[in-house]
């Protein structure tokens, strides 16, 4: 694998007034990784991630994404990324088939390159006989595996996934992960934020924010060793309780 | 372009698979208007009244025929004594009761003057008052065909004529207000449920991390609704028209163009409703209670702006409606031309165009 970043991110700050959510940031996602974005509710990942994937603009520091500047070149970030979020946002009124034609169409895809990749995903997700169905009328696992699959629809370089196993049972978890360590292996780039640490446990990398700042950042192993502590659990609540 | 093929295709997906929105959509303005149209109206119409002739001699006789005859009284019951007034108005079916006092000819002959009583059941003012105009006027009438041999000293005869609505058929003056309504319905209130539905599914933060503009997206959105509210226009003033036989004096073209302004209008108070809504529920309250309630009461609509409290009046003005109610009114019924219109359509635009300002302002503060 050739180390090459993806996300390249130096002193990246974000206030909102007098509140500082994201305080200089610092880190490096190489090329095909799995990197875990953890941290407690209101730590500030979430705005961390939305100046990433372009929706938000940072207030200093620098950052590029797939090569291109956070501040100038949203418009190719946001063509050379993938995005799930914790809701699985497909539209319920929508079949299977019609929301993957929208979202393919709405990254500009070809008619013919859609209905290809229709095909191919709807053999791999075993969705033959739900394919004309409501996506309303499925359940949480296949929703949310679908989405992920939606999101990879034009071939991102890097895709990420905002607490995307949120509210769904361990089994399809681990088929969820299945996917995640799949795409990785292909060259896609996870950036991923979870809740639970077992999750954490499966990434390369795993950086942890506290209060804005990243507080570690390194491998899980290194990070146990590093804290002394059996699980990253404990690795977490060591550090947030500080 | 295809993308936003692909987009519109999707909205109307939406749109389509919701029974409540196609209700809202398609029901309620042909449902409005034939409500307004047939049920709710000022005109009286055979109301049924009741006489109390102490007299019962050749005049009282031939008023009593004179008021049968016209189309907006019918003679329910007659009654003997004064007793009987409060018992026929309790049982609520008789609006009036004309009472003849005794000996009604022989007074008018000795002594030029003779009383008729009119007594009406003032639960429903607006009736009562139209009541007792009416029957005036046919004793009027009455007493000036009695004394057309006479030659008076001194003779004010006013000659009042309505014109624009001759007829004073109140879906006259319903019509543009039930087009404002359902235009202003459709335009602000589904738009702004629609963008919240999406922020609050979380799809429209995939939409915003997807190559569209946020522009595009708002576009998109709004786009198929004001090809519906179109639609809506249409259908409303085709009903008026072979429903209600309303006239269309002015040019179909200015009403139509003046249609699409008020649309874009409504739609931008729309997304302006859903850039600081979160919720649906919220959309919803806010477009009813913020949009709806001052359509309907303070753009002239029903209560004339002349007669409001002075605030009121002042707060009537920025209302929109009031000015496109203004507006379909003088092309459908005076069939003016946009010379004597440019005023309340420059004041519309101006609005639209702080709306459509305010809205792309807010929605950028959201994104920052």
């Amino acid at each position: 694998m050739k180390q090459e970043n993806v996300i390249e991110v130096e002193g990246l700050t974000k206030t909102f007034g007098d509140f500082t959510a994201v305080n200089a940031i610092t880190f490096k996602v190489k090329k095909g990784e799995i990197f875990g974005f953890l941290g407690a509710n209101g730590a500030g990942k979430t705005t961390a991630m939305k100046m990433l994937i372009g929706i938000s603009n940072p207030s200093s520091g620098k950052a590029t994404v797939a090569g291109f500047d956070v501040y100038k070149q949203t418009e190719n970030i946001k063509k050379s990324i993938g995005y799930m979020s914790q809701k699985f946002a497909l539209y319920d009124d929508l079949t299977i088939t019609e929301n993957i034609t929208f979202f393919g169409g709405i990254y500009g895809l070809s008619r013919a390159v859609i209905k290809e990749k229709t095909d191919i995903l709807i053999q791999e997700l075993q969705l033959q006989d739900v394919a004309k169905q409501l996506v309303g009328s499925l359940p949480l696992g296949w929703k949310q595996k679908l989405s992920f699959s939606v999101a990879l629809l034009h071939d991102p370089k890097i895709i990420f996934l905002d607490e995307p196993t949120g509210g769904v049972d361990p089994i399809t978890r681990r088929q969820f992960w299945e996917m995640i360590y799949k795409t990785a292996n292909s060259g896609t780039t996870i950036f991923v934020t979870t809740h639970y640490m077992d999750e954490a446990e499966y990434c390369d990398r795993v950086s942890i924010m506290v209060d804005g700042k990243i507080e570690a950042l390194d491998t899980p192993k290194n990070l146990k060793k590093q804290f002394g502590a059996e699980s990253m659990n404990d690795v977490f609540l060591k550090l947030a309780r500080g | 372009m295809k993308r936003f093929i692909g987009f519109i295709r999707k909205e109307f997906y939406h749109i389509f698979r919701d029974k409540r929105s196609l209700f809202i959509l398609f029901g309620m303005p042909i449902a409005q208007i034939l409500l307004f149209g047939f049920a709710i109206t000022n005109e009286i119409n055979n109301v049924d009244i009741a006489i109390l002739d102490h007299s019962k001699d050749a005049t009282t006789q031939e008023i009593i025929n004179k008021i049968s005859a016209s189309k907006y009284f019918s003679i329910d019951a007659f009654i003997t004594r004064e007793a009987d007034i409060e018992s026929v108005f309790k049982k609520g079916k008789i609006k009036a009761v004309l009472n003849f006092e005794k000996d009604f000819s022989k007074k008018l002959i000795k002594e030029n003057v003779a009383t008729i009583q009119i007594i009406t059941d003032a639960t429903d003012p607006n009736t009562a008052n139209t009541i007792s105009n009416y029957t005036n006027s046919i004793l009027q009438k009455y007493m000036q065909e009695q004394n057309k041999d006479i030659k008076p000293i001194y003779t004010i005869i006013p000659q009042t004529r309505m014109v624009y609505n001759t007829e004073l058929k109140s879906v006259f003056m319903f019509v543009p207000g039930v087009m404002t309504i359902i235009l202003m319905l459709v335009s602000a209130m589904m738009t702004s449920i629609s963008i919240t539905r999406e922020k609050e599914l979380g799809t429209m933060e995939i939409l915003l991390v997807s190559p569209l503009k946020p522009i595009q997206v708002i576009i998109g959105k709004v786009v198929p609704y004001i090809l519906l509210s179109v639609i809506n226009a249409i259908v409303i003033v085709v009903l008026s028209i072979f429903i209600f036989n309303m006239p269309v004096e002015g040019s179909l073209f200015i009403l139509g163009l003046e249609s699409v302004l008020f649309i874009i209008n409504a739609l931008s108070l729309g997304i302006l409703i859903s850039t600081i809504s979160k919720t649906q529920q919220t959309a919803m309250m806010i477009s009813l209670m913020g949009l709806m309630l001052p359509v309907i009461l303070l753009s002239g609509f029903i209560f004339p702006i002349s007669s409001m409290p002075l605030p009121l009046q002042l707060i009537s003005h920025v209302i929109p409606a009031k000015w496109f109610i203004i507006i379909v009114k003088a092309i459908m019924l005076k069939g003016v031309g946009i010379t004597f219109i440019w005023k309340e359509t420059l004041i519309l635009l101006g609005m639209t165009l702080f709306f459509i300002g305010l809205s792309v302002k807010k929605y950028k503060i959201r994104l920052e």
